[in-house]
């Protein structure tokens, strides 16, 4: 797989899968005396022509279908989706479905953020190859993680029945309001969670995390006065806010030889960063004060241009998912004045909407015809708009970090950086609208 | 017995495969919790990139494939996961009819790739999305978009001590009638494919009040024709009608033919 000549040194590292990462990418570094050539993060996940599977499909089928494009993240798809066609059908939520929305998808973080920490994340900072390793030495710390991922999945359950592919989510609201003995249950194990989540992030701020300062754009929704998950425009740390019409024209997809996934760039010229360290950057203040307080503690200031404080971020919004669920569900009452979905009316045209995917901002586009049957759409996931920073990242720091490592030290390395980005490449690799250049 | 795995005082060896999937059945084994440990204890995980091992040419005693195979990438791979396990379990939707992919099997595909990429020359795509065992041997099926935690962990123990896996067969009208819940077809109208789809899910979708759609592919004796009569009388257009039969399973060939029959009847009263 490799190839080192002593003198001029010639480095050819060929990482074929890299471990450790929601779907299936390789690293491929390339130096010759002493100077980088290419350091890629190729993604070679077959396609699935997602966007072309919906055409003809009703809007009803349309929350199961794209639920498929991640087993990871499901929510995300499903609500992007929703909130668009919602859009287009000119749906007027009532306040309690959408503080409903917000549990699910505090759920899916929850879930998702204590799975990357735990399972793929810490392992890098404590030495070991998998969480396997880690469980022998860290038994308390692991089970605290899993209780916490166990907690997100039955926060998704709560109105979806199961929390890989959940069924309730629908146009216009649930197909079923939550059991308020459950909802009783779970407001209960939150309590609980308070504590593991102090305890995590103070265990977190514990292991030796790199610092490692850079430029870099952040990208979120804006949130419309609250933490980011559903609503609002999307904003960028330069300032712009951009509404989720205006998508296409500000980030603009190529393709690269090396991926299945497109690369996209802010305004055609510059790699972005989505994601949860992006999110805290642009939206710290509004989360809640006893997360805040708790980031000050531990000495962990934002807006932060230290890409690992990345799992800092993810710590702390599963704080920020515990305290928001709870609050929510001790306060939705008994539920018994509103029905679990307002009736729609199919109407024609198109309509687009963003929200913040665990990994970062998912922009669904789609166009209807008059009964509903979707004619054309367009979904970006965050993992394609992350990998021009992830490669932007890499040039960067292994140039600091220096070729004068073994090809074993290079190859950690490169990886933990990739890892500290938690693409989720299964999803990655179904979209891009471009013409045919032939 | 041929389907033992038991190897007298060593560990059963376990490798866990990727093809082209969502992830979501691997979310399952990694959201199995603690349950997770105890498995751990039972069996030697020699290869799970997500959980970070990467062995993909160790010898085991029973690999679980997930993801169909739409690549020729994916063939060799299963070919070489084949040569390198002693039992091979196909876990999944996708694995067991090719997935929700599988759509491109029974649509007008051609023009696919190119229309969603700029480039063709770098997308490696076959042109149907396949189940597992149209490829290669299959010993056990694992059926479900995602399966469950209980189904995969059921299938293991029953693997280590000797026993053949149980895959129910029977629809799902028979598991959401022993849970007593309201049909959703003649009470609300709603167009449940739980008549012809197999059981195993635990009828969620008819617990919340909505339509089954093919999670765990066709059942035994599905009465397809049957089914799409009572879908028209409830007053929906026969496109929409046709499209129920292919979504998730979309590649397994009852719901494939199912849907086939329907466009030609289609096309007839266009005639």
């Amino acid at each position: 797989m490799s190839s080192e000549q002593q003198g001029d040194r010639v480095i050819e590292l060929n990482v074929p899968m890299i471990t450790r990462l929601e779907g299936e990418g390789a690293l491929v570094l390339k130096a010759k005396e002493g100077k980088l050539e290419s350091v890629h993060l190729k993604i070679y996940e077959p396609p699935r022509y997602f966007e072309k599977l919906l055409e003809g499909k009703h809007f009803t089928e349309l929350p199961h279908i794209v639920a498929r494009i991640c087993g990871i993240c499901p929510i995300a798809y499903q609500m992007t989706a929703v909130r668009a066609v919602e859009t287009l059908f000119e749906v007027v939520l009532p306040d309690s479905i959408a503080a409903l929305r917000r549990v699910t998808q505090c759920g899916e973080w929850l879930q998702s953020h204590a799975l990357h920490i735990h399972f793929l994340a810490a392992p890098d900072y404590l030495g070991f190859d998998n969480v396997m390793g880690l469980a022998k030495r860290y038994p308390e710390e692991v089970k605290r993680g899993m209780r916490l991922q166990a907690l997100g999945n039955d926060l998704l359950r709560l109105q979806g029945g199961r929390s890989v592919h959940p069924i309730g989510l629908k146009v216009g609201g649930y197909s079923a309001l939550p059991d308020p003995k459950v909802i009783a249950e779970l407001v209960e194990r939150l309590s609980q969670a308070e504590v593991d989540c102090q305890q995590l992030a103070r265990w977190i701020a514990s292991l030796p995390i790199p610092d490692d300062n850079q430029t870099f754009l952040s990208v979120a929704c804006s949130g419309d006065g609250s933490y980011p998950m559903n609503e609002g425009k999307i904003r960028v740390s330069d300032g712009a806010e951009i509404s989720a019409d205006e998508y296409p024209t500000h980030f603009i997809e190529h393709q690269e030889p090396h991926s299945t996934a497109l690369f996209s760039l802010y305004r055609g010229k510059e790699p972005y960063l989505v994601g949860p360290l992006a999110r805290i950057n642009l939206s710290f203040d509004r989360l809640h004060p006893a997360v805040q307080t708790l980031a000050n503690d531990l000495g962990w200031r934002f807006p932060s241009h230290n890409m690992y404080h990345s799992i800092a971020a993810r710590v702390l919004e599963c704080y920020y998912a515990v305290l928001e669920a709870k609050s929510i569900l001790e306060g939705i009452g008994t539920l018994t004045m509103i029905d679990a979905a307002v009736e729609v009316t199919p109407k024609a045209g198109q309509a687009s909407w963003v929200t913040e995917a665990p990994r970062g901002l998912i922009y669904h586009r789609y166009e209807l015809d008059k009964e509903g049957y979707i004619k054309a759409c367009s979904i970006i996931p965050p993992t394609s708009q992350n990998q021009a920073r992830i490669e932007q990242d890499l040039i960067t720091s292994v140039n600091r970090f220096g070729l004068d490592h073994s090809e074993e030290e290079l190859k950690f390395y490169c990886e933990r950086l990739i890892r500290n980005y938690d693409p989720c490449i299964s999803c990655s690799v179904h979209f891009l609208k471009l013409q045919l250049l032939s | 017995m041929t389907n033992s795995v038991s190897q007298g005082n060593r560990k059963a060896t376990l490798a866990i495969h990727k093809l082209t999937s969502c992830s979501g059945c691997q979310a399952v084994i990694l959201n199995l919790g603690e349950d997770l440990l105890t498995l751990l204890e039972q069996v030697e995980i020699l290869h799970f990139v997500e959980g970070g091992i990467y062995q993909p040419d160790a010898k085991v005693d029973i690999a679980l494939v997930e993801g169909s195979v739409s690549t020729p990438d994916d063939q060799i791979r299963l070919n070489a996961i084949r040569e390198h396990c002693q039992l091979l379990i196909a876990v999944g939707a996708c694995a067991c009819s090719g997935g929700v992919q599988a759509l491109r099997n029974v649509k007008q595909s051609d023009d696919w790739a190119a229309s969603v990429y700029a480039d063709k020359r770098y997308i490696d795509s076959l042109s149907r999305s396949h189940a597992i065992a149209d490829c290669t041997k299959v010993d056990f099926e694992l059926w479900g978009c995602p399966i469950s935690g209980r189904q995969i962990l059921a299938a293991l123990s029953m693997l280590l001590r000797g026993v053949s896996p149980i895959s129910p067969t029977e629809k799902l009208c028979q598991e959401c009638k022993r849970r007593q819940q309201v049909c959703v077809v003649v009470t609300q109208g709603e167009p449940c494919m739980g008549p012809v789809t197999r059981a195993g899910c635990g009828a969620l979708c008819p617990q919340f009040g909505a339509p089954c759609y093919t999670c765990f592919g066709p059942s035994e004796q599905p009465n397809m024709q049957g089914l799409a009569r009572r879908f028209q009388a409830l007053g929906l257009p026969p496109q929409r009608v046709a499209e129920r039969f292919v979504s998730i399973s979309a590649g397994a060939p009852a719901f494939a033919d199912a849907y086939r029959d329907l466009m030609i009847d289609i096309a007839k009263t266009k005639d």
